[in-house]
């Protein structure tokens, strides 16, 4: 067997002390498509970012293309090539798509001056190779993010990569696009560029993945080819128990919850619509009820809950509460007639970087707190300390400022922030996205166990696991409208599946 | 709170160091009217500049401060020489205090609804008023110095208590009172998160809007106090110069103090003792004779050295 392109051997590192990484171990070969796997906080970031020439490894050995190297910075990693496509982009969206794709590295005329002509020329042959069909003299940010990104990972692959690293590449794209982005890795693979992919979509990696490194705690605990594994033999891997346990358990929390009796309607929306991507919704929501809301990217899931929370405004239909109709104008309003949301976009709408995890988690429930404009800080410091307790937040101190955090115990700090107030109607948007299994398990039993005390939640997921095992009733979205309701027990994946795609009944 | 901010500390180290340095060299350092003349120069622009760390705080700027600071001191002679409050002296000192702090606060007003309910940058919407504030002032005492002797209202620059400026002691209340409402109130709380992250404070039901309008008309009623102080101070009030560039010293000084441009700090003590260290620094330099402008060019150089040791902050 030949040598791998990249074989990296007990690589360890600390920070201030503390052992992110104790022995890890990452093999990829020549033109394979690679995932590692694990818990947040189990060494998956520090070990790539040794990689990627951010961090400096403590020890262990970094083995590229045959040799012994030590890639001290993200350009030397980059000049090697190791090229990273960032969740976040980092291309220039006002400039056009050839600008972009020849950033830094634009050929030039015996001038000295840009040679536009084999500018555009190496665009077209980039977007060609991976069948990007569009006007490359039109801005960046014109385009939708999907392309956004097949720019960068075309522009990247253009620069003679012999191993691209996608950092959770579909959070922001549809269905298609995710077809179209697996139909790019594979012309990759088959044109002997290895990508090392990484997701918390279990799913995407046996569609798209050859090869799985899985991290524990630190240390490598597995390696293997993904033909050889079940998604439960993954998830055991990560979690460090065995697969037989799981599967009795059940593979989603929220299972087991029982519909509560006779629950009152909370909120009921009567053909509510905003605008174009949201025309009609009719939803009831009511105490002591899961109800999830399902439909494709871009089907109006994300509008209704911003029109529920008062976000966006109506221009037709009627909410109700209690009865009567109500107009929810601001997020103020919504909270205070007994609504909280909880964000899919946690960076951008849900944290405060600066501020504790105390500061974060009372946040929406300052106003209660105070008295003549004064927070009562004793009283504070005790429903913080209830709520580190009650969901498991893992945090030194309440005063340490929440950025310092996993993303799933960020999440779970802003999961405490709603759950606070003591909502009447909990809407959660993609609420376990983007954390490690173990959080995502624990979110949502605590959701369960807020539903049997009588709140109501609209449970807005990607994941039908999630939607058919967690949710009383499914809403199926399509086109900004609600087109049918199915009721559990007895949804399976494929009625769902249809009625999201097909729109009528299943 | 219980650690100190390890920013806080430095500035606190680089204080110490300069206080040493001064006993050392500089002559006739340790005697109470080096301590006064000093309080009494840094406590405008203290002032000025606490005010400036919640505009900061906030996310935004404000250019309009110095403006304010001369609207403020163009009106309070024109209220205590009137006929009015020549005949009700009392109510014409309070009147005189009262009402250019009120006026000042309407400019803060005007300030806070362009930016919160209008979306007009602060650094625009300020410098409306920085253009046209100065000219108001102008216009009120049509261009003219107005000289006074008014013992009870020059007091405010130039009296004592316990042997410090009254000044001093205002600027003191002043840090004092905000860092607590920075850290006590529900206002303070909404702040920082405002400027950390003002859509997330958005759906977590902050009242953004007020938030912000009640920043800027703090800021401005606390310019106005600090335009006050600086008329009373020289029992002259000449609308062209007064609060001239307070706005850039109000900047410096905050931003050595450790406050993050980008928003989300308020670090109240830091402002404070930021201005105490760029005063105490220029005192040094021209005490020890050195020329003013070599003077600026260290304070610069301070200002850069604050900002580099700030890089990096965010991961």
């Amino acid at each position: 067997m030949t040598e791998p392109l990249l074989q990296m051997t007990g690589i360890t590192k600390a920070f201030g002390g503390v052992p992110a990484l104790a022995e890890g171990n990452l093999s990829i070969l020549a033109g394979e498509v690679h995932s590692v796997v694990g818990q947040n906080g189990a060494g998956k970031s520090t070990l790539i970012k040794i990689l990627t020439g951010v961090y400096r490894r403590d020890g262990g050995t970094v083995r590229w293309q045959g040799r012994e190297v030590d890639l001290r910075s993200p350009r030397e990693a980059q000049a090697a090539g190791i090229a990273t496509i960032y969740q976040e982009l980092t291309l220039v969206p006002q400039r056009t798509v050839i600008e972009n794709i020849v950033l830094g590295y634009e050929p030039k005329t015996r001038f000295g001056m840009i040679d536009w002509k084999a500018a555009e020329a190496r665009t077209r042959a980039v977007l060609d190779r991976f069948g990007i069909d569009i006007d490359p003299h039109r801005p960046l940010g014109s385009f939708p993010t999907a392309i956004q990104q097949l720019v960068a990972i075309g522009r990247a692959a253009s620069m003679e990569a012999k191993l691209l690293i996608m950092d959770e590449p579909t959070s922001s794209l549809d269905e298609r696009e995710v077809g179209v982005l697996f139909g790019v890795i594979r012309a990759l693979k088959a044109q002997g560029t290895s990508v090392l992919y990484i997701s918390h979509f279990l799913d995407e990696i046996f569609d798209v993945c050859d090869g799985v490194t899985t991290l524990r705690d630190g240390r490598t605990v597995g390696s293997a080819r993904v033909a050889e594994l079940t998604k439960l033999d993954l998830i055991a891997l990560m979690l460090g128990r065995s697969a037989e346990d799981i599967r009795r358990a059940g593979m989603t929390e929220l299972a087991g919850s029982a519909r509560a009796a006779g629950g009152e309607t909370v909120l009921a929306a009567e053909g509510l619509t905003t605008g174009r991507r949201l025309r009609h919704l009719d939803l009831t929501l009511r105490a002591g009820e899961i109800v999830g809301l399902a439909g494709l990217l871009g089907s109006g899931r994300t509008e209704a809950a911003r029109a529920l929370f008062g976000m966006d405004r109506p221009t037709g239909g009627a909410l109700r509460m209690g009865g009567k109709a109500v107009s929810l104008s601001n997020p103020r309003a919504a909270i205070a007639a007994g609504l909280a949301f909880l964000t899919e976009d946690r960076k951008t709408e849900g944290i405060i970087p600066d501020l504790s995890v105390r500061e974060n988690l009372t946040l929406a429930l300052l106003p209660r707190l105070s008295r003549m404009g004064v927070v009562d800080e004793a009283r504070e410091r005790r429903i913080v300390e209830g709520f580190i307790k009650a969901i498991g937040i893992k945090a030194a101190h309440m005063d340490q400022p929440i950025r310092e955090l996993s993303g799933g115990n960020q999440q779970k700090v802003l999961l405490g922030r709603w759950l606070a107030i003591e909502p009447k109607l909990l809407i959660l948007d993609e609420p376990t996205r983007g954390v490690d299994v173990g959080a995502k398990r624990e979110i949502q039993a605590i959701i369960r166990q807020r539903v049997e005390q009588g709140c109501a939640v609209l449970l807005i997921s990607s994941e039908f696991e999630e939607l058919i095992e967690g949710a009383h009733d499914i809403v199926v979205m399509q086109d900004g409208r609600t087109t049918t309701r199915l009721s559990n027990p007895g949804v399976t994946e494929d009625q769902l599946i249809h009625a999201m795609a097909a729109g009528g009944a299943a | 709170m219980t650690r100190l901010d390890p920013r806080l500390a430095g500035l606190l180290v680089a204080l110490a160091a300069l206080l040493v340095l001064n006993v050392a060299i500089t002559p006739n350092f340790l005697n109470m009217q080096t301590l006064a003349v000093n309080a009494s120069q840094v406590a405008t622009i203290a002032i000025v500049a606490v005010g400036m760390t919640l505009v900061i705080a906030s996310g935004g700027i404000d250019l309009s401060v110095g403006s304010v600071m001369a609207v403020a001191g163009a009106l309070a002679p024109m209220i205590f020489l009137s006929g009015w409050a020549v005949a009700n002296p009392g109510l014409g000192l309070v009147a005189s205090i009262v009402l250019p702090l009120l006026a000042a606060a309407a400019c803060g007003l005007f300030n806070g609804v362009l930016i919160a309910h209008l979306g007009v940058q602060p650094i625009i919407a300020t410098l409306i008023f920085f253009i046209s504030g100065r000219g108001i002032a102008q216009v009120l005492t049509n261009g003219q110095l107005q000289t006074f002797t008014n013992p009870d209202f020059t007091w405010l620059g130039t009296g004592r208590i316990l042997g410090l400026p009254v000044q001093g002691w205002i600027a003191l209340a002043v840090t004092v009172v905000i860092a607590l409402v920075v850290r006590r109130t529900i206002y303070g709380r909404y702040l920082l998160s405002v400027g950390g992250n003002e859509r997330a404070s958005v759906l977590a039901g902050a009242p953004v809007a007020r938030v912000k309008i009640a920043t800027y008309v703090i800021a401005a009623t606390l310019a106005g106090l600090a335009g006050l102080i600086v008329v009373a101070q020289n029992s002259a009030s000449d609308a062209a110069r007064i609060g001239q560039l307070m706005e850039l010293d109000a900047i410096a000084a905050a931003v050595v103090g450790g406050a993050a441009l980008s928003g989300g700090r308020a670090p109240i003590l830091g402002t404070l003792l930021g201005a105490i260290f760029i005063q105490l620094m220029g005192y040094t330099l021209i005490a020890n004779g050195i020329s003013d402008e070599m003077t600026l060019i260290v304070t610069a150089a301070i200002i850069a050295v604050a900002v580099w040791l700030q890089r990096g902050r965010r991961v």
